[in-house]
C-alpha cells in the first residue's frame, strides 16, 4: 500500500516540521500583552503580596474597583515571607513576571534602599513627596533611599504587645487583669519570675511561651540598634542589647518555660487550638493569625496586656512598584488610596493590621476586640507605636535573626551548650553574609 | 503498522530524473534524521548544556542574586572555601548516611516484594499497580503527609509509640530520628518502583534454571540466592546506580519535611542539594551555589564511575570463571 505509506511519511514530516516551529516559537520570546488592556481603557492592576495584608478581606479592592470602574485588581499571595523574598529577588533579578505592585517586609526594605534603587520606582515621581505628612515620620525614612528617592509607601507597622490565655492562668492560680499582669510583668525578669510560678501550679502540657524563639524577636524588637550600628557598621555579635536578650531567652529555655515550638511550623498551628502555651509575644499582625489557629473556640479565652520591658516593634510592610511594572501610574494610584488613613483604619478594625498612618493612629484609639476580652486594642498597639524606638535596618537582618533563633532552638529542644550554640550561631552568619 | 514497512520492503525504484522536486526529497531524505533528533538536542542545548557550562562561568565569581550585574572573579576561591566549610561536610555527611540508610533498606525490602509478586498471587496484577502509586505520589504530598505523621506533640507515629511506652521522639530535633524520618519517606516512595524493575528482572530469568536446581534438590532460599540473584545483577547494578545518583540529589523530602532550608536548626538534615539551594537562594551566594553544584556533579560522576567499575570487574570476573 504505497499510498498508505507515503501518507503516514508526509504527516511524520508535518509532524517535525510542526514540532520545530513550535520550539521556534517558545524560542522567540514572550510578547504578552494583556489583551484585555488598551482600546477601551480597562486595565488589570496585579498586586503580589505574602502573609496577610488583609486588603481583600477587609474588601477594599472590591470599592477601589467601585471608585475605579476601569480597574480590576488581581492579587497574588504568598504565605511565607522568605519564599515570597527569593521569587520576588529571583524575578527583579531577570526583569520578567513582576507585578505592578509589590509587597516588601520592613526587615528588607534596606536592601531595596541600600541595593535596589534601580529596580523600583522612584514615587517622588508621582507627587508621592506630598504624602510624606501622614506617615508616622520613621516608617516614611526607612523607605527612602540615599539619594532621597522614595521607594515605597508604608502599610501596617508592628508595636508589640503580649497575649495570653485568661482560663490557663486561672487554672494555674495567676491574676487575670490585664492591668495588674501590665505591673507584674513591667520588666522582662518579672515575666520570667511569672512564668516559673505558671510552671509550678500548669495544667498538664501547657507551658508559659511557645517559643524562645519568638521571645527573642519580641525583645529584640524593642531595641534600636540590632544588628547592624547607625553608621551601617555589623555590630551584632557585640551589641549589649542583643547580648541581653540572648540571655534571657536561654534563661527561659533553660527553665524549661518554653512549648518548644518552631514558629510557623504545622506544630505551631496545632498548638493554639490544644492550649500549648499561656502566653505568647504578640505584634498587633498576629492578632489575626491566633483568631485564624484558634479559631471561634477562642473567642474570649485570650486577652492582651502591656509588653514587659517597654514598647517595641515586629514588623510591617511597604508597597512598592516595580521598575518593571506595566502600570506604573495606575499602580501609584492604587497603593497611594491603599496606604491612606481611611483605609489604614478600616483595615485596623477589620483585620488588626496596626496603621502607621498617623491620623488613623488616632482614629483608631478608642478600638477593642470582642475575641481577645474585648481589650482596648487601640490603645495598646497605639501607646506602643507611639513609645517603640525608630529602628536601625541593615541589609542581612531577617537573615542573621534567623541564624539566631536557629541557635537558640537548639539550646531549647538539644539541650545544647549556649556557648556551644551561640558558637553555631557566629558560624551561621559568618556563612549568610559570605 | 508501523512494522508494515519492514515487512514489506519498498520495490526499488527506478534512477529518478534529475528533477527540482526530487532533489529537494533527497537533501529532505538526507536532513530529516537531524530534523527529527533536532528538538531533543535544541531542548538540551537551551536547559541541559548551556545551563551547565553557565554554572561553570558563574562559580568563579561573586555574584549576589540581588545585584546580579556585580560579578566579582575568584577563581576557584569559591571551590576551596567549600574545603574549609563546615556546613559543607556536614551536608556531604547527612547526603551519605541519609543516602544509605534510605538506599540499603529499599532496595533489599524491594527485591523481597518483588519475589513475592514473582509467585502466582491472586490479584497479581492490582498488587502490581499498587507497589506503583506511592512513585505516582507527589514529593511535596507525600512529605507534608509524612511530617504530619512524625509530629513530636501531635503526630500518629508518636502516639502509637506512646501505647508501647516509648517517650515522645522529638523527628525534627535528633540527629538520627530526622535523618531516619526522611529517609522513610525516601524509602516509602521508591520502594515499589524498584521491586517492579527486579520483577522485570526476574521474569527474563529462564525457567528452566530453576528446573534445574530443583532437580539438583536445591531449596527456594537457595534457587533464590544462586539462581535469581546471579540473574539479577544487572538489574541491580541499575538499580543501585540510580538510587545512588537519587540520593546524591536528595532535595525535595528534606526541604518540605520542616520547611526549613537550613535542614533542621543544627543543619541536621541538610542534604548537599539543599545546602546548595540555601547558598543560592536563601542567602542568594550564587556563586558559592555553583560551585556546590559542581561539586555534585562531579561526586556523582566519580561515585557512578566506580559502581560502573566495580560492576564491570564483576562480570569479567564471572566470564573468566
Amino acid at each position: 500500500m504505497p499510498t498508505a505509506r507515503a501518507a503516514r511519511r508526509v504527516t511524520a514530516r508535518l509532524g517535525a516540521l510542526v514540532l520545530t516551529g513550535a520550539l521556534l516559537a517558545a524560542c522567540g520570546g514572550s510578547s504578552d500583552a494583556d489583551s484585555a488592556d488598551g482600546a477601551n481603557g480597562k486595565i488589570t492592576l496585579t498586586v503580589d503580596l505574602f502573609g496577610s495584608f488583609g486588603y481583600k478581606e477587609a474588601g477594599l479592592y472590591a470599592e477601589y474597583e467601585k471608585l475605579h470602574p476601569n480597574v480590576t485588581i488581581k492579587q497574588t499571595d504568598t504565605e511565607d515571607e522568605a519564599d515570597y523574598w527569593k521569587s520576588l529577588q529571583t524575578r527583579l533579578a531577570g526583569g520578567g513576571g513582576l507585578a505592578d505592585v509589590q509587597g516588601i517586609e520592613v526587615g528588607r526594605i534596606a536592601t531595596v534602599t541600600q541595593q535596589q534603587t534601580d529596580k523600583f520606582e522612584d514615587l517622588k515621581k508621582y507627587g508621592a513627596e506630598s504624602l510624606k505628612g501622614q506617615f508616622a515620620e520613621a516608617k516614611w525614612a526607612a523607605a527612602t533611599g540615599r539619594s532621597g528617592e522614595v521607594l515605597g509607601l508604608g502599610t501596617d507597622v508592628g508595636p508589640e504587645a503580649m497575649c495570653y490565655r485568661t482560663d490557663l492562668f486561672k487554672k494555674a492560680g495567676l491574676p487575670t487583669d490585664r492591668e495588674e499582669l501590665a505591673q507584674r510583668w513591667s520588666s522582662w525578669d518579672g515575666y520570667l519570675e511569672l512564668g516559673k510560678k505558671y510552671k509550678a501550679k500548669a495544667p498538664d502540657k501547657s507551658a508559659w511561651l511557645d517559643s524562645v524563639g519568638s521571645l527573642y524577636s519580641i525583645m529584640i524588637g524593642q531595641q534600636k540598634e540590632r544588628y547592624y550600628s547607625a553608621s551601617g557598621e555589623l555590630i551584632w555579635d557585640k551589641n549589649p542589647a542583643l547580648l541581653e536578650a540572648w540571655d534571657r531567652s536561654v534563661e527561659a529555655a533553660e527553665s524549661g518555660l518554653s512549648a518548644e515550638l518552631d514558629q510557623w511550623s504545622p506544630q505551631w498551628n496545632q498548638a493554639f487550638a490544644a492550649g500549648s502555651f499561656a502566653t505568647i509575644p504578640c505584634p498587633a499582625w498576629m492578632l489575626g493569625y491566633i483568631k485564624g489557629q484558634a479559631g471561634d473556640a477562642g473567642q474570649g479565652k485570650w486577652d492582651i496586656a502591656k509588653l514587659p520591658g517597654g514598647a517595641g516593634n515586629w514588623g510591617g510592610s511597604y508597597l512598592s512598584i516595580p521598575r518593571a511594572a506595566e502600570h506604573k501610574k495606575e499602580a501609584y494610584e492604587l497603593i497611594k488610596w491603599l496606604t491612606a488613613p481611611e483605609q489604614q483604619e478600616k483595615l485596623f478594625r477589620k483585620q488588626g493590621n496596626f496603621p502607621s498612618s498617623t491620623g488613623a493612629i488616632d482614629k483608631v484609639a478608642d478600638t477593642t476586640d470582642p475575641y481577645f476580652s474585648d481589650a482596648p486594642t487601640g490603645k495598646i498597639f497605639g501607646d506602643a507605636a507611639k513609645a517603640a524606638p525608630v529602628q536601625v535596618l541593615g541589609l542581612h537582618d531577617q537573615s542573621i535573626a534567623q541564624q539566631i533563633t536557629n541557635a537558640l532552638s537548639e539550646v531549647e529542644r538539644k539541650g545544647t551548650d549556649p556557648d556551644k550554640a551561640w558558637k553555631n550561631a557566629s558560624k551561621g552568619v559568618a556563612n549568610t553574609l559570605g | 503498522m508501523t512494522l508494515s514497512a519492514l515487512e514489506t520492503p519498498a520495490p526499488p525504484a527506478p534512477p529518478p530524473p534529475p528533477s527540482r522536486p526530487n532533489r529537494a526529497r533527497r537533501a529532505w531524505q538526507k536532513m530529516s534524521p537531524y530534523a527529527y533528533i533536532a528538538p531533543f538536542f535544541t531542548l538540551f542545548a537551551a536547559f541541559g548544556l548551556f545551563p551547565l557550562i553557565y554554572t561553570a562561568f558563574v562559580s568563579l565569581y561573586r555574584v549576589e542574586l540581588q545585584t546580579p550585574g556585580d560579578m566579582e572573579w575568584r577563581g576557584l576561591d569559591n571551590y576551596t572555601a567549600l574545603f574549609s566549610d563546615d556546613f559543607f561536610w556536614t551536608s556531604l555527611r547527612n547526603t551519605f548516611t541519609i543516602g544509605v540508610i534510605s538506599t540499603v533498606p529499599q532496595l533489599v525490602m524491594a527485591l523481597g516484594l518483588a519475589h513475592l509478586l514473582n509467585y502466582r498471587l491472586r490479584a497479581r496484577t492490582f498488587l502490581r499497580t499498587a507497589m506503583l502509586l506511592p512513585y505516582a505520589t507527589s514529593v511535596a504530598a507525600a512529605t507534608l503527609v509524612f511530617a504530619q505523621l512524625f509530629g513530636r506533640d501531635f503526630g500518629l507515629i508518636n502516639y502509637v509509640a506512646g501505647l508501647v511506652g516509648i517517650g515522645p521522639i522529638d523527628w525534627q530535633t535528633g540527629t538520627v530520628a530526622s535523618q531516619i524520618a526522611v529517609s522513610t519517606i525516601v524509602v516509602w516512595r521508591w520502594t515499589g518502583y524498584n521491586a517492579l524493575i527486579y520483577l522485570a528482572g526476574m521474569q527474563s530469568i529462564p525457567q528452566e534454571l530453576y528446573e534445574a536446581a530443583e532437580m539438583d534438590g536445591a531449596s527456594k532460599w537457595r534457587q533464590f540466592f544462586h539462581v535469581t540473584l546471579p540473574g539479577l545483577r544487572p538489574t541491580i547494578v541499575f538499580t543501585v546506580i540510580v538510587s545512588t545518583i537519587g540520593a546524591t540529589q536528595l532535595f525535595g523530602e528534606p526541604l518540605l519535611f520542616e520547611g526549613s532550608i537550613s535542614g533542621g536548626i543544627s543543619h541536621q538534615y541538610q542534604t548537599l542539594g539543599l545546602y546548595m539551594y540555601e547558598q543560592g537562594w536563601g542567602f542568594f551566594h550564587l556563586g558559592r551555589a555553583a560551585a556546590i553544584a559542581w561539586v555534585m556533579f562531579l561526586l556523582i560522576v566519580v561515585v557512578v564511575g566506580v559502581n560502573a567499575l566495580l560492576a564491570y570487574r564483576r562480570t569479567r570476573k564471572e566470564a573468566v570463571r
